[in-house]
């Protein structure tokens, strides 16, 4: 087996796993950069995915293969809506936003099983009929050696997820809204002096955070497990919050640690193919996005910072 | 004047849970009545699977035992403003070291028990350790490493149990019948629960947590350090050496509530795919008991009682076992939210003067 075959194994299959964890990791990025930690990651994506499955199985019949595209939206905006809670406990009613995360995500798991067991009468939906399947590019798929490697066997949400990336890149650090939402989340006192403010800008951080972490349960659910169990997300989200650390909190660096996370995760299952890779236990490559994030976190591989009123309520007229 | 707005204070801290709690039963029979299921035999059902017969009550019990150090773990941070939420991965370690030294070792009756448990003690103290560390050296949030380190014990126990305790059957191997912590005779008075001793170990770490907190000069320099790490520097506390304490007692005690597993529960450990949510349902129930041994003992039982009841509720009125996590996080959410509860009762009283 050649490098550039195991490339063309390797790649592709990192860039289906990291989808999901890239736009999570870019709504965490959101909610953070305007000063409000969200554990509630898992949870939000939990939900994403469970309302993509439903619309999904819900009008398939009608719209087809359009219909896993639709859901995805349905998703974001259903997961938008669902971190509001986030949003009201940790901002209005001043809660522990830690505590309100763990909360988010016991909600999540406890309210989307209990839907769908009223719903479908069973602890787990049926599979979609239609899928984001793996496609190739027309044209640059038949590039010698790149395409191969870079344009084959990919859904289309994985480069959409690229995009997404530069998109939020621009916003936060090119327009007057991303100024205003960073300096929320590092000095929200000096923010409100300038006239910001400084609660609506919070929220939006924090319902963008929803809206991206739907977009990635659902398209986890849409494109890679096809159907929505108890057990569908477990620990992506968490993921995703370590991709954004590990990316020190930037939309750029939280895609570069998304997408070396997926890879490390799509090693671990198609390791075995690969002849230098078989020897290495599973486990290493499993737990190595864990073990990295808390190396960044400590200096080994970089300093990373938080934004530094995360975490902490504002409280107007308090010093 | 000072009297007065500490007794305020000290009914406050009662208050908020308990009409958390009682706010959170009543979204419960909302969302009953809101799925057209009948509310009255929902909590008839959920009562009598809490209480209704001595095996029942055995069996919430049992329940209650690894809630309790979990809630015990999660409480011992928050008392020194750490937030602990790797109770999950600390439990896991301590799940595997008390099998592993209850399998491989041989050891007369109590004393292996004993050797055991702290085998389990010394393996989530260390788990806690970590995190508080690096707090302590390098200022790395302890809620990050927490999570992630929950992620490592996850694989790196089930990779462990793979290798080298593997009975088949996604089972390690059973520990010994002298390190068990099971009771023929408790089990026989709860007329056939899995009740074991594990309850005893449980209360007496909480009595442990009570002393250390309130009556010992270790407990007041945690305390203070939680209050206001700068005035407890400026009082010459060694701030960093409390932090890595309190999550080494922290992992300790989450560490024993695997223990309640491995040699109570199951007598050995399952390769897990995904977390047993004893650890988090301990944030729950340290938040619920307000930090306090005596209430997280109260509220592991109130949760305890509520998941094994889980399935007598489907069972007698159909509902969903998952209405129970429903529950249990707007009891959080309202906890959490407490402060408004405060603002409300605070204006009531200013106005009263």
């Amino acid at each position: 087996m050649s490098f550039l075959d195991v490339l063309a194994i390797i790649i592709p299959a990192a860039l289906y796993t990291a989808a999901p964890l890239i736009y999570t990791a870019l709504g965490g990025v959101f909610s953070e950069r305007s000063g409000v930690v969200n554990i509630g990651l898992e949870g939000l994506m939990l939900f994403g995915a469970f309302t993509g499955v439903v619309t999904t199985l819900t009008i398939q019949d009608s719209m087809g293969a359009a219909s896993p595209w639709i859901a995805i939206l349905v998703a974001a905006v259903g997961a938008g809506i669902f971190s509001l809670l986030h949003a009201v406990a940790s901002i209005t009613l001043r809660a522990d936003q830690t505590v309100s995360g763990v909360a988010i995500n016991f909600l999540a798991a406890g309210l989307s099983l209990f839907l769908i067991k009223k719903m479908y009468g069973k602890g787990q939906t049926d599979f979609v009929d239609f899928r984001i399947n793996k496609s190739d590019v027309p044209g640059l798929s038949d590039i010698p050696v790149i395409g191969d490697i870079f344009f084959s066997r990919i859904p289309y949400t994985s480069y959409l997820a690229i995009l997404a990336a530069i998109v939020v890149w621009y916003i936060i650090y090119k327009t007057p809204f991303g100024l205003r939402l960073r300096s929320v989340g590092e000095h929200p006192m000096a923010a409100d002096t300038m006239g910001i403010n400084v609660t609506r800008m919070r929220y939006i951080g924090v319902v963008l955070s929803g809206v991206f972490a739907g977009i990635g349960g659902s398209i986890y659910a849409l494109s890679i497990s096809g159907n929505f169990t108890g057990g569908t997300i477990s620990g992506q989200g968490f993921l995703a919050l370590a991709a954004m650390i590990f990316g020190k909190w930037h939309p750029l660096g939280a895609m570069g640690a998304a997408l070396f996370f997926g890879f490390a995760q799509s090693l671990s299952i198609t390791g075995a193919q690969i002849p230098f890779l078989k020897d290495i236990p599973s486990v290493y490559l499993i737990i190595a996005p864990y073990v990295l994030t808390i190396l960044a976190l400590t200096g080994f591989v970089g300093r990373a910072d938080a934004p530094k009123a995360s975490g902490i309520p504002y409280v107007k007229g308090k010093r | 004047m000072m009297q007065n707005i500490w007794k305020n204070e000290r009914l406050f801290n009662v208050l908020v849970p308990v009409i958390s709690a009682v706010l959170g039963m009543l979204a419960g029979a909302i969302i009953m009545v809101l799925g057209n299921y009948d509310p009255v035999v929902g909590f008839e059902a959920l009562f009598n699977g809490m209480f209704g017969s001595p095996k029942a009550i055995g069996e919430t019990i049992r329940a209650a035992s690894p809630l309790i150090l979990s809630g015990l773990a999660v409480g011992f941070a928050f008392k020194t403003g750490l937030f602990n939420i790797g109770v999950e991965g600390q439990l896991l370690v301590g799940w595997l070291a008390s099998v592993w030294v209850g399998y491989a070792f041989d050891l007369p009756g109590v004393l292996h028990v004993i050797v055991s448990i702290l085998a389990a003690a010394i393996a989530g103290g260390f788990w806690g350790m970590i995190p508080g560390y690096l707090k302590a050296k390098f200022k790395v949030h302890e809620v990050i490493v927490t999570i992630m380190l929950n992620y490592v014990a996850l694989y790196v126990t089930a990779d462990l149990i793979k290798r080298y305790l593997y009975a088949g059957n996604e089972k390690s191997y059973r520990i010994k019948e002298t390190a068990s912590l099971s009771s023929s005779f408790l089990s026989e008075i709860t007329e056939g629960s899995r009740l074991h001793w594990g309850i005893a170990v449980a209360i007496i770490a909480a009595i442990i947590m009570w002393f250390i907190l309130e009556k010992t000069a270790m407990g007041y320099e945690l305390k203070s350090v939680g209050y206001n790490q700068h005035a407890s520097m400026y009082a010459g506390m060694n701030v960093s050496k409390n932090v890595v304490l309190s999550m080494t007692i922290s992992g300790a005690f989450a560490g024993i509530a695997g223990a309640m597993e491995g040699l109570g529960t199951f007598q050995n450990m399952t390769v897990l795919s995904s977390f047993t949510g004893t650890g988090f349902d301990g944030i729950a129930v340290a938040l619920l008991g307000a930090n306090n041994a005596f209430g997280i003992i109260l509220s592991s039982l109130l949760f305890g009682g509520l998941n094994t009841a889980a399935p007598q509720m489907n069972f007698d009125a159909n509902v969903p076992s998952e209405l129970i996590k429903i529950i249990i996080s707007l009891i959080i959410f309202f906890v959490a939210s407490g402060y408004i509860i405060r603002v409300i009762a605070e204006r009531f009283s200013k106005e009263g003067k």
